[in-house]
């Protein structure tokens, strides 16, 4: 089963992997921000001004990152703390690798016997857009789009052999 | 029930104020929230006081979740007060390797305050 919005890559991670990521990140949502995630019709470019990362180590090597703008963030952090949260408060940092490390979570309890072969790391968040990322991963990207709030955000994952 | 004395262990500071909301949205009153960011600040928090309940997260830097159980056993204060681990680490090695440990309960982010209410009420009528 794919989803319109899960983006293609030629070596791919396992299919059926998509809907269960796209799940993954619904459902953290939808629990801890009180909101539901908009179907992106096309993937678009994410104004990648923070990247969350979690680390998977175990029978599932890897990474998950969530890539939102400023803004996103900082509408994350306050829909959580259900206060007015600013882009310049460390609390959006704080948030938005927590949500990464749910999200992170609830996908690799979604996979079938993962849970107890894969670890997680606690969550970095990166800020700023001009770096380049190299990651090790042998597949390309399962990258998940979506509207929050009205801005593009994204959530993917990278395997390692 | 009576008022609620609470230690939150979790590295993440939106999570620890999440945890506290939840508990309230539970319908739990609370008397005192104590906020630690890992294992060994829970620790040093109870060595002065004592708490009626410990919320605690598993994957955290300097002390994780698990290590903070095994050394709580040693804690005086601490004799039959409830913990209940909230985390993302919601495999089943984690929950039975941390209910062998002395957890009383087990809650997997992301979380509902109804599932607060699930797990923590019946902990607290037990010891109160």
């Amino acid at each position: 089963m794919k989803t319109a919005n899960e983006i293609t890559s030629p070596d791919r991670v396992p299919e059926g992997w998509g809907p269960l990521l796209e799940l993954a990140a619904r459902e953290v949502f939808e629990i801890m921000l009180g909101c539901k995630l908009e179907n992106q019709n096309a993937p678009a470019p994410v104004s990648g001004d923070f990247t969350a990362m979690v680390g998977l180590a175990g029978q599932l090597c890897g990474l998950l990152t969530l890539h939102c703008s400023a803004h996103s963030a900082a509408l994350m952090a306050s829909r959580m703390l259900g206060a007015d949260i600013k882009e310049t408060d460390p609390q959006m940092w704080d948030a938005i690798g927590e949500i990464a490390n749910m999200v992170a979570g609830n996908f690799k309890n979604k996979l079938t016997g993962m849970g107890d072969r894969c670890l997680l790391s606690v969550p970095t968040v990166i800020s700023g857009s001009d770096y380049s990322f190299h990651s090790m991963a042998d597949t390309g990207p399962l990258e998940v789009g979506f509207v929050f709030e009205g801005e593009p955000i994204s959530v993917a994952v990278e395997v390692h052999s | 029930m009576k008022k609620v004395r609470a230690l939150i262990v979790d590295d993440s500071s939106v999570m620890r104020k999440i945890v506290e909301r939840s508990i309230r949205q539970a319908g739990i009153e609370l008397a005192e929230v104590r906020e630690a960011s890992n294992g060994a600040e829970g620790l040093g928090a109870l060595k002065n006081e004592s708490v009626d309940l410990i919320l605690c997260d598993i994957n955290m830097r300097v002390m994780d979740g698990l290590e903070f159980l095994r050394q709580l056993q040693t804690v005086e204060s601490a004799k039959g007060v409830p913990v209940v681990m909230i985390t993302t680490e919601g495999s089943e090695s984690h929950v039975v390797q941390a209910l062998s440990i002395g957890a009383r309960g087990y809650i997997r982010k992301p979380f509902t305050p109804e599932q607060v209410k699930e797990h923590v009420i019946p902990l607290l009528e037990h010891t109160s």
